[in-house]
């Protein structure tokens, strides 16, 4: 059996080296595969933070996606249209630089997380669950509707954004963007699950009257982790949006809330590259499978269904002969 | 007369027609050991919680060091100096033992809003939860999860925890249960020399113990304290001997 | 804005809520007795509709289509309960939202691949068809009539089933203490199933039944459970009652709302703005109703108080 620690750098490794080696040998469509499995891997580390450190099973974390994404549909499309979002009060207008579209996901990431937080987290179990899904369904429908920017049809951006110093259209070049940000929140994600908040937030997870008892307050911890985790997957989400230069409400629908566990899953809660052993094991799934069968949903789903059962830890789990978290 | 640490003042409370405390007045003075007793379904349990901040009183009040903190929630109380162990053991399963402990001196002394130094290099913190590991006996397994520990090291790293707030008070809720002798006759050695340190009430059922430690005890049936006297006048007490054991004993 | 419009529109409420009503029961019981988180119960209500229109197109007889619809959602309930769902009792919320949403890829793309992407069609028997005409003049599809009936009538059912009879009182138990029953020699297991069993066949039931003015595709079950577990939040979990009103609640502010606050906005905006926002708060009106409610009432209206 593996050590988990080795597993963690070998994935990284090797989500480094294929896109090198696609590079090499002009397959270009390799890269674009994973940039995206790098993307989704984004995403599923976000929600982790609130899921497997938090333990809050936020169903609606597509909610933060889909802001990310529009965030960057929507300034990219004032740029590419030479029009501002706003004359008064402020003169507002669109940019196409990658940098402060991030900052623009990020932050108003943050502050749909801490409402939706300060909300949600007034309730727990089932009841949670359901109020993190339905504003995931309010984000919905309400970008379906919002013809501005596209509706149901959604937006596309003809070009993507821009990075200084890099030529942004040239995949690899953008797989490296994406795959940096990645390597920086998986550091955060260790530092954060070794250092004072971590344990407080861990506790708050098992025992949270002793967190209380302690003089702590449990809520609040939850309530930080929940902010951390949207803006990560926020940012994901303008990243994803880059990716397709085409951002969609589908962006904020259900499915994806669920595909974003999904990851998470596969791969095996709270761990450390548990949600990217997931995100590129989904990636290769509906790339392989759905070549083979329009239908492979359904392998997904009994797939998942035998990890759910059967294989608690997931795939790393399963690889390194462990089912909880080690080192 | 020293002022009491803690003191309630005729607390209250009732879950629609049962009134599970009814005008309890107790008080915890410096230095002592305070037990509680009383049948299965006297109230102890809800006494407990509106002690800690758990449960809100319908009437009456409960002062901390001469504080009104009738109202305020656990985290403060705890903050205020309640340093509380639970009958049923709330440790985080997953964790070290000496991460368990580490918690207890976050909330005790540091800020939990730090992230990025990893938390065992805090050697402030490391200290004071080696220390208290230290003082229950349980140095040797700082490194074990706390899933592996027998139930009678889960009870002894109970009070390492509530140890690491430095309270002012120990509120315990049957800290004995589920210990066997050997552990019990610990245990209660390790609450005789504590309570220089911080005085304890007491919640316990194991008699042994009570008598062993207690200067008072207060017996709770039904809700209400029927007496409160020392170790010798609760023995001798006609009304106690008929709330156990039924009138005509 | 005309009476008839605002009484056409109540009526429209009332029948989408009875609707999610028979969702919504199941649910309740589902997770209020088996604390069961279960996402696939808007599978059963696709099973339903499309057993429905299955038989309906071979036999041509609604009343078959409708047997048909509620014993296909009842025996997949009963399959999926015995082999699955039984491992998820003793799990967390996140094991059964997950293995239930694999259920839902499984149901979801099989039907698509047995019955192709393209939706089925089941109509309104000839005998149900046709407006009628209500006190006052009102012209009303009679079918949906018919389905505010039939709800009624089932929550009328139901709630004598569970207070009146033996296995009632089992259910209402098992509500407030599993491992109690189980102690007192009521079979557990046996009672799970039928409550799943249950559940599934008024899913089915409500499947078939909207199926035929709505149409039957792969993916209809799912905005239908997301809107019953909006009811059930609010009415509160485990709560019959809960979920009767919290459904005509639900049903009544997506069906007004979607046509009262386009025109409220009117009053001061344009007109194709207001339309736009209006109908824009309508699609969210209900969530937010949620969200309001269990800021009041974090368990729901009639669920446990904590």
């Amino acid at each position: 059996m593996i050590r988990e620690r080795h597993l963690n750098a070998l994935v990284l490794l090797l989500l480094f080296a294929v896109p090198l080696w696609a590079f090499f040998n002009d397959a270009p469509f390799t890269i674009t595969l994973a940039t995206r499995a790098v993307i989704f891997a984004l995403a599923a580390v976000g929600l982790n933070i609130a899921l497997g450190l938090g333990g809050l099973v936020s169903f609606g974390h597509a909610v933060f996606f889909g802001i990310g994404g529009y965030s960057m549909g929507i300034l990219a499309h004032h740029a590419q249209t030479y029009t501002p979002l706003m004359e008064a009060p402020f003169l507002i207008e669109g940019t196409k630089s990658m940098p402060v579209i991030w900052l623009v996901a990020m932050v108003t990431s943050a502050f749909a997380a801490l409402l939706i937080g300060l909300l949600s987290l007034r309730t727990a179990g089932v009841y949670f669950i359901m109020i993190t899904l339905a504003f995931g369904q309010m984000f919905y429908f309400f970008s379906i509707s919002w013809a501005a920017y596209g509706g149901e049809d959604g937006l596309s951006v003809y070009v993507r954004n821009g990075f200084p110093g890099v030529n942004t259209l040239v995949p690899i070049n953008f797989f490296a963007i994406c795959f940096v940000i990645l390597c920086l929140v998986v550091l955060l994600n260790t530092l954060i699950a070794k250092s004072p908040f971590g344990l407080a937030l861990s506790a708050a997870r098992q025992v949270p009257q002793r967190v209380q008892t302690v003089g702590l307050d449990p809520t609040r911890l939850k309530l930080v982790a929940f902010v951390i985790s949207g803006v990560i997957t926020g940012l994901a989400g303008a990243l994803f949006a880059d990716l397709n230069r085409f951002v969609s409400p589908t962006m904020f629908s259900w499915q994806m809330s669920g595909e974003i566990m999904i990851f998470i899953i596969l791969g095996g809660v709270a761990r450390l590259c548990g949600p990217i052993i997931g995100a590129v094991t989904f990636v290769m799934l509906e790339h392989f499978l759905g070549g083979l069968s329009e239908y492979w949903h359904i392998y997904l789903g009994v797939l998942l269904l035998i990890i759910v059962l059967f294989a608690r830890g997931g795939l790393v789990g399963l690889i390194t002969g462990r089912e909880v978290a080690h080192d | 007369m020293t002022d009491p640490i803690l003191a309630t003042h005729d607390l209250q409370k009732s879950f629609g027609a049962l009134k599970a405390t009814d005008g309890v007045s107790i008080d915890l003075l410096p230095g002592e050991i305070h037990a509680v007793i009383g049948p299965n379904g006297a109230g102890k349990s809800t006494l407990i919680a509106q002690i800690c901040g758990g449960l809100m009183p319908d009437a009456g009040r409960i002062d901390l060091l001469g504080q009104n903190v009738t109202h305020t929630n656990t985290r403060k109380r705890a903050k205020a100096g309640i340093g509380r162990t639970f009958q049923i053991s709330a440790l985080a399963m997953e964790d070290t033992v000496l991460q368990n402990v580490l918690l207890g001196a976050l909330g005790a002394s540091g800020s939990p809003w730090r992230f990025f130094r990893p938390i065992l290099s805090d050697t402030t913190l490391r200290d004071k939860a080696t220390e208290a590991l230290t003082r229950v006996g349980l140095q040797d397994y700082a490194a074990t999860l706390t899933s592996e520990l027998s139930h009678g090291q889960r009870r002894q790293l109970e009070v390492a925890v509530a140890l690491t707030l430095k309270p002012k008070a120990f509120v315990m809720d049957e800290p004995m249960a589920g210990l066997g002798a050997e552990g019990s006759k610990l245990l209660t050695g390790f609450l005789d020399a504590l309570r220089s340190e911080a005085p304890i009430l007491l919640v316990e059922h194991d008699m042994d113990a009570v008598f062993a430690l207690a200067d008072r005890i207060s017996v709770l049936v039904y809700g209400k304290i029927i007496e409160t006297g020392t170790v010798d006048q609760i023995r001798s007490s006609q009304a106690v001997r008929e709330a156990y054991l039924g009138e005509g004993a | 804005m005309s009476t008839l419009l605002i009484i056409e529109q109540v009526l429209n409420g009332l029948q989408f809520g009875v609707m999610l009503f028979l969702m919504a029961a199941g649910l309740t019981l589902i997770f209020g007795v088996m604390g069961l988180i279960n996402l696939a119960h808007g599978s059963l209500y696709m099973i339903g509709a499309f057993a429905a229109a299955a038989v309906a197109g071979l036999t041509g007889s609604f009343v078959l289509a409708l047997i048909a619809a509620m014993a296909a959602a009842a025996i997949a309930g009963v399959l999926v309960e015995m082999l699955i769902i039984r491992r998820l009792y003793a799990t967390d919320h996140l094991d059964q939202v997950l293995a239930t949403f694999a259920l839902i890829l499984i149901f979801s793309e099989g039907t698509r691949w047995l019955f192709g992407s393209f939706p089925l069609f089941l109509n309104i028997p000839d005998y149900f068809s046709g407006p009628v005409t209500l006190p006052g003049g009102i012209q009303y599809p009679l079918y949906r009539l018919v389905l505010i009936c039939v709800g009624l009538l089932v929550a009328g059912a139901l709630g004598l089933f569970i207070t009146r009879t033996r296995v009632g009182i089992q259910i209402r138990a098992g509500k407030n203490d599993r491992e109690m029953i189980a102690a007192l020699g009521v079979d557990i297991s046996k009672l799970y199933t039928l409550i799943f069993a249950l559940g599934a066949a008024l899913a089915g039931l409500a499947g078939a039944l909207v199926g035929a003015i709505q149409s039957v595709q792969v993916g209809m079950g799912e905005p239908v459970l997301i809107l019953a577990f909006v009811v059930i939040v609010i009415g509160g979990i485990g709560s019959i009652k809960g979920a009767l009103i919290g459904a005509l609640l639900v049903g009544l502010t997506d069906t007004l709302g979607g046509i009262f606050l386009p025109e409220l906005f009117k009053l001061f905006m344009a007109p194709s703005a207001a339309q736009s926002s209006g109908s824009a708060l309508a699609s969210m009106a209900i969530y937010i109703l949620m969200g309001v409610v269990l800021i009041w009432r974090p368990t729901g209206l009639f669920g446990a108080r904590i």
